[in-house]
């Protein structure tokens, strides 16, 4: 039999997609289906007065819910139960949820929405992260002594550093669709990452017992972390109308509302104090980060939790100190998005690497060879890594492929001509990210997968992992298909269905392929064990395999093999300390960015994107390729064009019109290799990919921005605007001489 | 209210509704042709790309008395998942398609450009696809699927003309 992993075996559900005929929310016609749409506060902060019907309007057909409505606590669940499903009393972020409405005619439900009066008492919010009191949570990582290491060096080079707010911008909104069975078993089908993240929370806002709720995944226009945790809410909303009406009911946001009211990338402010030896060697690095994390708790713990562990970059340095923290403002919350709080903290440290070249006259490369972390290193948090490390390699590959060093002589010799029209750069960055949940956050999670074989034959992958674009049916069916020694076409993936396949826990942090992919490869080993056992062998004929399948089957529909997450031998993470072996493993990146900047117009030009990464074995490489290029896409819009406006706690440019992410001609070509560093416990050596391609770009941009212009712009995005402003400023001192 | 006929996918559609319905509810939700997705409503994002005659437009922004009398053609018009027609193919082997919700609308507008002809040039392609949005692919697994699907053309067209 073909090995399939490793080659580009076609996406499992591409057909479906391709025809128009893949089902998302929106696109299921329900019967007697009402459409909900949300009435959200205007204001940050305030109390709530009142809500009146305005009795001008005809409220003829239309289901009207409040707080009061829900059957248990009004509270989403996720880490505190600290936010409500609709604001009751007090509004803490300007488009709260506050009431929901429900028609059969859409218009009429957005109509009646706008005459539902609310009556509010404004109070004074807090919309800057600095000026706020509420800690939602905080860090200190400590290894050596940073204060003596501080000391130590020949010098301390120091920055600061800011990013904004990114939106998702999933090309499908935010949809949810709920109803109640006749047997009062609530259904939810939704545009969601996490059915068991919804499951939980409706359990207790319904008070309905486990075998009552029943969530599907619809076909999914795309997530990054914005249909984490949200997916909660909206499906808690259209159930509480489904309840009040006592029919289904579907809520599907306009962009402007999926852009105003869902949740964004932390914005944070990054400090960095690192003292090093004239050679080059990190003697300490000092890192304080400041994330704001909006009115509610959210996920905001845990992203900040990640941008703590990645704040040093991949770098082992005997002093460090990492103080961090995310407060609250009376801002929508923020949330989950790829990368998670990496993208911010490792912006920083990569830029700031840069600075240090400058500092003490080092090749940017060489510098980082001298400090990047490898096999027997240790990381701050105490962490020996002791396999699967391809960073050095990954840095080597892309320097080379990028042509780096003969680029900055050939730029250098452009720049220096006054009589060109621009100015042209090539910068680079190396970044690392932790595959899966940190510390022990597997352990909690318990995850569990299954491999099926049915009575019929059929091999069935039962897994609560969503596809949304990443390719998880196809990782699934690769491995299994190899794991059997059976054709890739004999398996199928489930629909994740919370009444069909088990709790595998979220699909997020870049966990899917190592951890849930090593679960079901470890429950097809065990289909496979059985079949030995029964055959002598794994059947490779249909026919036989139904054979063996009645036989394995006996009374039963199918065989189910599952499996349940397991700690690997050896690693050890204490919650209390937050000391020891943070993630599984690592993967690496290293990234170059070659561009040009308009002399009169500042506008930066991206040529070529060279991206090199260590995702351990590279399960499919077409699939692979298209995370790491898409999630560079992402980064260069983050890096270069998108650029949230906010007043008073509002955005202001909610809208794909304002809001730019990039076209099809804002993206180079990209230039993707792979230096796999297997990883013994990952499936056939895998490692996470989907989060990885978005930490290194933004730093790599802004290196390159200096080499062409010798400019240092710090605060994303790096906008033309930003870029003439430097460049005044740096003259101003001069022209006042 | 009048009634307007137009041609969709080559059958002759009837509607009877106001007529500044936008052309996407019509299809569907009168229609059920729910190939075609919304993504912004505003005309930005394209992934309510349809053929006008051939030509690529946003039936968010249409109207569907300016469609009246006209061909109209979606997503549903190429293949079916058994049965993928080339350019569908070609996105299906070289990555083209990945959460799958600005897939129809690119189609439209790659089925519009190799139709008429168009080049493998990437930077030609990129321009041709401005108009619609993908988040996830990063465009390049695009810009690819539209040049093999090109070259295929133009390599079936060779071996029809010898
Ligand atoms: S939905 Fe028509 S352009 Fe976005
Ligand atoms: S494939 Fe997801 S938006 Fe294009």
């Amino acid at each position: 039999m073909a090995h399939v992993v490793g080659t580009s075996a076609r996406r499992k559900e591409g057909p479906e997609k391709l025809s128009g005929h893949a089902r998302y929310v929106d696109d299921y016609r329900i019967p007697g289906c009402l459409h909900g749409v949300t009435v959200r506060a205007p204001i940050a902060r305030g109390r709530i007065l009142g809500i009146a019907r305005d009795p001008a309007f005809d409220w003829d057909g239309v289901v009207i819910a409040t707080a009061e409505d829900i059957p248990g606590p009004n509270v989403v669940t996720l880490i505190e139960p600290d936010q409500p499903l609709l604001a009751a009393g007090e509004v803490r972020h300007a488009q709260e949820p506050v009431a929901l409405v429900a028609h059969a005619d859409r218009s009429r439900a957005y109509q009646a929405a706008a005459h539902l009066k609310v009556e509010y008492e404004s109070l004074q919010p807090v919309i800057d992260p600095a000026q706020s009191e509420q800690v939602f949570k905080s860090f200190l990582i400590e290894r050596g002594d940073v204060v003596a290491g501080l000391a130590a060096g020949d010098l301390v080079v120091e920055g600061t550093y800011t990013v904004p707010h990114q939106e998702h911008a999933y090309i499908e909104n935010n949809a949810a669709a709920a109803w109640f069975e006749a047997d009062g078993t609530l259904v939810v089908l939704a545009s969601m990452q996490c059915p068991y993240y919804v499951h939980k929370a409706l359990k207790p806002l319904f008070d309905l017992p486990a075998h009552k709720v029943r969530i599907v995944q619809a076909v999914t226009g795309g997530g990054f972390g914005g249909k984490e945790e949200y997916p909660n809410m909206i499906a808690g909303h259209a159930a509480l109308l489904a309840k009040k009406a006592g029919r289904p009911v579907k809520i599907v946001y306009d962009r402007h509302e999926d852009m105003l009211a869902t949740t964004k990338r932390h914005p944070a402010r990054i400090r960095h104090r690192t003292a090093v030896k004239r050679d080059g060697t990190l003697v300490a690095q000092d890192v304080d980060v400041l994330m704001d994390g909006g009115a509610y708790l959210t996920l905001s713990p845990v992203v900040l939790s990640r941008g703590t562990l990645h704040a040093t970059g991949p770098y082992d340095c005997p002093n460090v100190r990492i103080r961090s923290r995310v407060v609250a403002t009376h801002t929508p919350p923020n949330g989950a998005f790829r990368g998670f709080g990496a993208p911010q903290t490792l912006f920083a440290a990569e830029l700031h690497m840069e600075r240090i070249a400058e500092a003490i006259g080092a090749d940017p490369v060489a510098l980082r060879r001298k400090n990047l972390v490898r096999e027997g290193s240790t990381l701050a948090v105490g962490q020996v890594l002791r396999e699967s490390v391809g960073a050095l390699q990954a840095l080597d590959e892309c320097a080379k492929r990028s042509g780096f060093r003969d680029k900055r002589r050939e730029y250098a010799r452009w720049n220096w001509r006054k009589d060109q029209p621009t100015w042209k750069g090539i910068g680079l960055a190396v970044v690392h990210h932790g595959s899966g949940f940190t510390g022990s956050g597997e352990t909690h999670l318990a995850s569990r997968a299954a491999v099926a074989l049915t009575r019929e034959g059929a091999i069935v992958v039962l897994a609560a992992s969503t596809e949304f674009g990443q390719g998880t049916n196809t990782m699934f069916s690769q491995v299994t298909a190899d794991t059997l020694g059976l054709p890739y076409d004999w398996i199928t993936v489930e629909t994740p269905d919370t009444s069909k396949v088990p709790d595998s826990g979220p699909t997020v942090a870049s966990r899917t392929c190592m951890v849930v992919g090593r679960l079901v490869r470890q429950a097809a080993l065990d289909l496979k064990a059985a079949l030995v056992a029964e055959h002598g062998r794994v059947p490779h004929t249909r026919a036989h395999l139904r054979e063996a399948a009645l036989t394995l089957c006996g009374d039963a529909a199918e065989r189910r093999f599952e499996r349940e997450y397991e700690k690997p031998s050896g690693m050890a993470w204490d919650d209390a300390t937050y000391r020891g072996d943070a993630y599984e493993a690592y993967s690496y990146a290293a990234v170059a960015v070659d561009l040009e900047i308009d002399k009169a117009t500042w506008e930066v030009t991206v040529h070529r994107v060279t991206s090199v990464q260590d995702i351990g074995t590279t399960v499919n490489p077409l699939l692979a390729e298209g995370q790491v290029i898409g999630g560079t896409a992402q980064a260069l819009g983050y890096a270069l064009l998108e650029s949230p406006v906010y007043k008073d706690g509002v955005m202001l440019n909610a809208q794909l019109t304002n809001y730019v992410i990039p076209t099809s001609l804002d993206t180079p070509e990209m230039d993707v290799a792979f230096v796999p560093a297997p990883y013994s416990n990952g499936p056939f050596g895998a490692k996470g990919v989907g989060e990885l391609p978005m930490d290194g770009p933004p730093p790599a941009v802004a290196a390159a921005v200096h080499d062409a212009t010798g400019l240092w712009i710090t605060d994303l995005p790096i906008l033309p605007e930003r870029l003439a402003r430097a460049e005044r400023e740096r003259k101003a001192p001069r022209n006042r001489k | 209210m009048k009634r307007l006929s137009l041609r969709v996918n080559g059958t002759l559609q009837r509607y009877d509704g106001p007529p500044f319905t936008r052309l996407i509810d019509v299809l569907r939700e009168d229609w059920g042709l729910t190939g075609t997705k919304e993504g912004c409503g505003e005309g930005e994002c394209g992934a309510c790309t349809v053929l006008l005659d051939g030509k690529p437009v946003n039936s968010c922004l249409i109207p569907v008395c300016h469609a009246a009398g006209r061909k109209v053609q979606t997503v549903e018009a190429l293949g079916t998942p058994g049965k993928l027609a080339a350019l569908q193919e070609a996105f299906l082997t070289e990555g083209g398609a990945q959460c799958g919700i600005c897939t129809p609308g690119m189609l439209m507008t790659a089925w519009a450009y190799v139709k008429k002809g168009g080049s493998d040039d990437p930077g030609a392609i990129r321009r041709e696809l401005a108009g619609n949005l993908c988040r996830c692919t990063g465009y390049q697994h695009i810009v690819n699927s539209v040049a093999s699907a090109v070259r295929k053309q133009r390599r079936s067209r060779a071996a029809k003309r010898r």
